[in-house]
């Protein structure tokens, strides 16, 4: 773990009140804030250009099906749990062009687009986030067919991560090994700081680019006592995390049972939305759309989140493979804490709970899995 | 504070973008099938691919699809594609006059094991349309057919009008020692030949099971029988072959949508041996 303890020369405190200049060192190093802010009525993602829109003094609630603001009056302003946004809608945005294709005269012209996806900082980026950016890594990495669209992105990104100070019902990322504490894969981490010693960060430096934002900070040294509440932020989040997956042997569980009669029950209450494959943040799925201007001239092709809940997902010629809403929501978590170690050597569920609390019914991930697990059907010979 | 700003990170070439090839001509096959030769705008241009791999063919405004090679992997300038007319693309496709621009990528996928064959008997089994993906392996073998045994192709479509490249079939059929067994669902006043479904034919095919590597490739249902018959013959699960078709969007790996549990048909197929495949051919709607 990167922690503070073994290279205390990079980590310092930053008062509160000094939010506000790292904001700006970023901005003055050309990345643009984005961070967590309030749109309707939930805390998003999005490009901030100041402290002010940060949600101070906001928390939530959330339960399956639920998620809900709640007024905190302590004045923090990481005091809210994960919203429905995640770094996935910087790095690997829901729309992007592939490519134009020009015609003049009896010619044709294909311009890819090879826009650098803009440099910004993720701000607030929880220990599960840091995960699942570590996940779609993978899944947009594997030569020979790299996504170079996710790769400069993912370059031109400075991560600021936050420790998580509670947990939401929904939380279980210590199940999935991902949380609550920040490990690595940052450029800085913060931890928010409110006891006697004053509303302040502790803020730790995890690479090079972080360790020089962190030098133009007004920080203060940080002490042992500073280091010590930082550990007591990250255990009272451990502490309150009451959601449980045991993921020993779940692949096979999930493999074993495809044919059980359980995924009818699930499928009964599914709606097919494709609210968690939206609000997943390593859900990687995408489809092309082609659009033409009315001379016929021009046509563009831009890639477009797709999710295995949609009825065409599967279409071959003749139909679609998956027209059950069972065996759709069978593929997304076979696939999701199954299928995903075979081809990634990772599971896919980093443990956030954005699928949890943003299902409109209310379907439970980690209760499904449960379900089907106590459920289990000895190894059968398979049917043949 | 200049060097401060430096400039974000430019982007590696993308696999999503296509190139552009020139459709030659389109040669009708049957009543719902035809064919396309492309070749590159400089005309020199070689594709060269192995026999079972497909490339994503589109249609510029309409969209991509994956299609298999259907041509001789020896004359790599021309890139040959034999398909249904079943959707958008493919019907656009159809239209194009010759001389109009496509796009394309790939190859994509892995392909039939025609080395692998040497000194055994080869069957091939397709039903309907996947008898254009197996084309390229009959090429092979008829070049170079002193390297195998018997060599059988088992061919079933619906009726004798929709027989995929007839004439080709039947002079090699007289020409080169291939044993070539065709089935229909409907035949005709005056179709002799055999009526039902092609796994019919795998019972009293002459091949000997034990030398054999059959290669399959049809609709999902029709490669599960003809597997339970080949394996009923005695032929070993790692040599039988077959060909997996799923929903594909990119054709390398990345879109998500072939997915088959841990496979990406794209990357890791669309050719396997059975023996992998076995467990995910039981389940339904997977």
């Amino acid at each position: 773990m990167v922690i503070s303890d073994s290279r205390p020369e990079r980590s310092a405190v930053l008062d509160a009140r000094d939010l506000g200049s790292l904001l700006e060192a970023l901005q003055l190093r050309g990345y643009g804030p984005v961070g967590p802010t309030i749109v309707g009525d939930a805390v998003v993602l999005r490009p901030i250009a100041g402290v002010d829109e940060l949600p101070s003094g906001v928390g939530d609630a959330q339960e399956p099906g639920s998620y809900r603001l709640a007024p905190r009056d302590d004045g923090r302003f990481f005091g809210h749990n994960l919203g429905p946004s995640s770094a996935k809608r910087f790095l690997f945005p829901p729309v992007r062009s592939l490519w134009t294709a020009i015609r003049i005269g009896p010619q044709v012209r294909i311009e890819a687009n090879d826009d650098p996806p803009p440099k910004i900082a993720l701000i607030g980026l929880r220990a599960c986030d840091l995960a699942a950016i570590a996940i779609q890594d993978r899944v947009f990495g594997r030569e020979p067919y790299v996504d170079p669209h996710y790769q400069a992105a993912r370059e031109n990104a400075l991560l600021i991560a936050v420790n998580c100070s509670q947990a939401a019902a929904t939380c279980f990322c210590a199940s999935m090994g991902t949380g609550p504490r920040v490990g690595g894969g940052f450029d800085l981490c913060l931890t928010e700081l409110l006891d006697a010693g004053g509303h302040r960060f502790l803020v730790e430096a995890g690479s090079e680019k972080g360790d020089q934002v962190l030098a133009d900070l007004p920080t203060t040294v940080a002490t042992e006592r500073d280091r010590r509440a930082a550990r007591a932020e990250s255990d009272r989040a451990q502490a309150q995390i009451q959601r449980r997956l045991d993921t020993d042997g779940l692949k096979d569980v999930l493999y074993r049972n495809a044919e059980h009669p359980y995924w009818n029950t699930v499928g009964e209450r599914c709606l097919a939305c494709g609210n968690c494959t939206l609000v997943c943040p390593t859900c990687f799925c995408a489809t092309v759309e082609d659009a033409s201007d009315l001379t016929g001239d021009r046509t563009e092709r831009t890639r477009i989140w797709d999710s295995c809940f949609n009825l065409e997902f599967s279409y071959i010629h003749g139909g679609s493979v998956r027209t059950s809403t069972a065996a759709r929501y069978r593929q997304w978590i076979t696939h999701k804490l199954g299928a995903w170690i075979e081809q990634f050597g990772t599971s896919g569920c980093v443990g956030c709970g954005r699928c949890i609390a943003w299902c409109p019914v209310g379907i439970d991930i980690t209760e499904e899995a449960g379900r089907l697990r106590s459920e289990d059907r000895a190894p059968q010979p398979v049917g043949r | 504070m200049a060097s401060l700003l430096e400039p974000g990170v430019a982007l590696r070439p993308d696999p999503m973008v296509p190139r552009l090839v020139t459709l030659e001509r389109t040669r009708a096959e049957t009543a719902d099938t035809f064919t396309m030769e492309l070749v590159a705008p400089d005309g020199v241009t070689e594709f060269p691919f192995l026999p079972g791999q497909f490339n994503m063919v589109g249609a510029l405004g309409v969209g991509e699809v994956p299609i298999s090679v259907s041509g001789d992997p020896q004359t790599p300038r021309t890139i040959v594609h034999t398909t249904r007319e079943v959707g958008a693309v493919t019907n656009a496709l159809k239209q194009l006059r010759p001389g109009a621009a496509l796009t394309l990528r790939g190859p994509y996928g892995t392909a039939w094991p025609v080395e692998a064959c040497s000194g055994h008997d080869v069957v091939l089994i397709a039903g309907g349309i996947g008898l254009a993906p197996l084309r390229p392996v009959i090429y092979e073998v008829m070049r170079q057919r002193a390297r195998f045994g018997r060599f059988l192709v088992l061919y079933g479509t619906r009726s004798p009008e929709d027989i995929l490249f007839a004439k080709e079939l039947s002079r090699w059929r007289s020409q080169f020692d291939m044993e070539l067994l065709v089935t229909v669902d409907r035949g005709t006043e005056h179709w002799r030949g055999n009526v039902g479904v092609v796994t019919k034919l795998v019972a009293r095919a002459p091949f000997e099971p034990r030398e054999t590597v059959a290669m399959v490739c049809g609709p999902e249902v029709m490669m599960r029988f003809a597997v339970a018959e080949l394996r009923a013959r005695g032929v070993a699960e790692p040599n039988i072959h077959v060909s997996l078709e799923r929903n594909m969007k990119c054709g390398v790996g990345l879109c998500g949508h072939c997915q088959l549990r841990g496979e990406f048909i794209c990357r890791s197929g669309p050719v396997y041996s059975y023996d992998r495949v076995a467990p995910l051919f039981e389940v339904r709607e997977l």
